[in-house]
């Protein structure tokens, strides 16, 4: 009998947080690959506008994509429902509830909690972001060249990834980031690239290893089509929708890292505005003022649960099993 | 069976290696260990270039980390910042984090695998329905966020467990914290759970099953919980390594004097002994964890051989 294969990214432990995890988990059910594209029609379609075509009467993608816009929108131009200056702050108002022009109330140095959850806005979103691309980039590079060549750079990367997944990431956050003095996003965002891109690296890698086998592959080959070829024009669209979904997933998990890594005290440093800067200096002060906490806390979970139904929905969407 | 645990064993070694040297070279990069021994103040040149010497700091990192690991395998983990041997620290801390981490996986087993089945039976109604809602909210608030709230409501304005654990951290005590440490993956479990019953659910061999008159509830136990739990396993067992890394923000919020409580304060202090110490035994519980999942595939499915 042959040894048990192991299901590709199932054995992702540690990673950034569970929802990685089972990202990971159900998104390698995608097959990557085109169905026979036979619609109702007649007429062949790719997988992407079929997707698409599913996406568009999907209400949670309508609404988790609006949610996101939104939130875009105002990372861009917070001032546009927030007309407050998010660093001035009145120690006299320190903790006070809700007031008229205040509807958020005051934080522990007095500053108004509504502009500055507005304000947060942009920061978490620059995180998350900036996160996924770094992440998504690096780990479907590396993932997808070893897959694509195998041999010897295949088992050491392979390897590399088991002792990456082998470090609790918020302990690697607490060693590396407690010596940053800098209060930039940069180091926080740095560190997630480092210790995130083997999750996406496995993906990518079963993705293409799979994608490699099909025929159409073989064909272009036959016919001469070199290396950058293949997987620029046959092998990477056809591998990129499991990227893709677990990356949406990652993006949520990461904006809520950052809210932890601050918590721990490691994470973006004031006078930063952020939603994890906020949550941490309210715990402080939980018993006296909840809604110091109530209001930052809210609108993170928001915004990981929209990006989280985002990834589900485009999963559903292009997972042909469920058609 | 037997030669394909020696396998895994073989394999795990480039990887423990790999891990406690990457966190070895993190930990060096954290700063200088020696500022922290001389109290607040900063230490003097000849001090420190004495203490540098004594500790072997002044030689090449890979020397030291052959010396360390050399003290590490004759049981020697060095002393922690306040002269206490790090192994005796571990043994106050472990305990009290595997308890912590044995009543989440038991939330996870009993309260996600119940919820999975049940939802995943009745896709679609309204059960399944709000399940799934309540997951998603669970898993998009930062855990810190669930146990600061579940401390301040069950501890603080209903007074129903002591907000925070003494230093014996029974079982009792732990339950709260258990709960907020398994969360998420609680929530994960669920929905992994419901996932693998409701496409399991149409598969022949139920059908088979109930047509043959079985009862229900054998039908379900049986045969198409054993299928499903495959993916379960999988995820409760890296789990057990993630939770112990992670316990770092429960512990922190409830005050449990743990492995994470120990590993912050030695990173706060700049302890590299106590640091790589801790963590080159929770790079070992998740990569023996990992093994022990493998091996348990073999048990759910009789289908997987070992050769």
């Amino acid at each position: 009998m042959p040894e048990p294969q192991q299901p590709e990214g199932a054995i992702a432990g540690t990673g950034m947080g569970g929802a990685m995890d089972l990202a990971v988990s159900e998104a390698t059910t995608l097959e990557a690959g085109r169905p026979d594209g036979s619609g109702p029609a007649g007429k062949p379609r790719s997988l992407w506008s079929d997707a698409w075509r599913d996406l568009r009467r999907n209400p949670v993608f309508i609404i988790s994509g609006l949610v996101i816009l939104f939130l875009v929108v105002i990372s861009l131009w917070p001032s546009l429902i927030a007309s407050g200056n998010p660093l001035k702050c009145d120690l006299a108002k320190a903790q006070e509830g809700s007031q008229p022009g205040h509807p958020f109330g005051f934080d522990g140095q007095g500053c108004d909690v509504y502009t500055r959850t507005v304000y947060g806005a942009r920061t978490s979103v620059t995180v998350g972001v900036c996160a996924t691309l770094g992440v998504a980039l690096l780990g479907s590079a590396l993932g997808g060249l070893a897959g694509f060549f195998g041999g010897f750079w295949d088992s050491l990367l392979s390897r590399l990834t088991d002792i990456f997944f082998a470090i609790p990431v918020v302990l690697g956050g607490l060693v590396l980031l407690s010596v940053v003095t800098s209060s930039t996003v940069w180091p926080v965002i740095g560190f997630m690239v480092l210790l995130g891109w083997p999750q996406i690296s496995r993906i990518a890698r079963g993705s293409v290893i799979t994608a490699k086998q099909n025929d159409y592959v073989q064909a272009a080959r036959a016919l001469g089509a070199s290396n950058s070829r293949l997987l620029l024009r046959h092998i990477t669209p056809n591998a990129v929708a499991p990227v893709i979904v677990v990356a949406t997933i990652a993006l949520g998990t990461y904006i809520s890292l950052e809210a932890t890594l601050s918590y721990l005290g490691v994470g973006l440093k004031p006078p930063t505005v952020s939603w994890g800067i906020d949550i941490s200096a309210a715990s402080a002060y939980i018993r006296n003022a909840p809604h110091m906490l109530l209001w930052p806390a809210g609108a993170l979970a928001i915004t990981v649960l929209a990006f989280i139904m985002l990834g589900d929905a485009v999963r559903d969407a292009l997972d042909p099993k469920l058609r | 069976m037997g030669r394909y645990v020696v396998r895994r064993l073989l394999q795990m070694i480039p990887v423990f290696i790999g891990s406690t040297l990457l966190i070895f070279l993190m930990v060096n990069v954290m700063g200088d260990p020696i500022a922290g021994l001389c109290g607040d103040k900063q230490c003097d040149a000849a001090t420190s270039a004495q203490l540098k010497k004594e500790f072997g700091l002044d030689k090449p990192v890979w020397q030291q980390y052959l010396t360390y690991m050399g003290h590490v395998f004759t049981g020697d983990f060095g002393t922690a910042f306040n002269g206490q041997k790090v192994t005796e620290l571990m043994a106050t801390a472990f305990p009290v984090t595997i308890r912590l981490t044995i009543v989440a996986i038991l939330f996870e087993i009993v309260i996600g695998i119940t919820l999975g089945v049940i939802t995943g039976l009745r896709r679609g109604r309204p059960v399944d329905t709000s399940v799934l809602l309540l997951t998603l909210v669970v898993i998009s608030v930062p855990t810190f966020v669930t146990g600061l709230l579940l401390q301040l409501l069950l501890g603080v304005e209903w007074g129903w467990i002591k907000p925070s654990v003494s230093t014996d951290a029974t079982f009792g005590e732990l339950i709260v914290p258990g709960l907020v440490l398994a969360s998420v993956s609680l929530a994960y479990v669920t929905r992994l759970t419901r996932t693998s019953i409701a496409e399991n659910r149409r598969s022949d061999y139920v059908r088979t099953a109930v047509a043959k008159g079985l009862p229900r509830q054998r039908v379900i136990v049986r045969h198409l919980l054993r299928n499903s739990l495959i993916p379960v396993v999988t995820f409760i067992g890296t789990d057990i390594g993630a939770l112990m890394g992670g316990a770092i923000v429960t512990e922190r919020i409830f005050n449990i004097h743990g492995v994470g409580y120990q590993l912050y304060q030695g990173i706060l202090r700049q302890n590299t002994q106590t640091v790589v110490g801790f963590v080159t035994v929770l790079v070992l519980v998740f990569l023996v964890a990992n093994l022990l999942v493998d091996l348990l595939y073999a048990v759910l499915d009789p289908r997987i051989r070992y050769a």
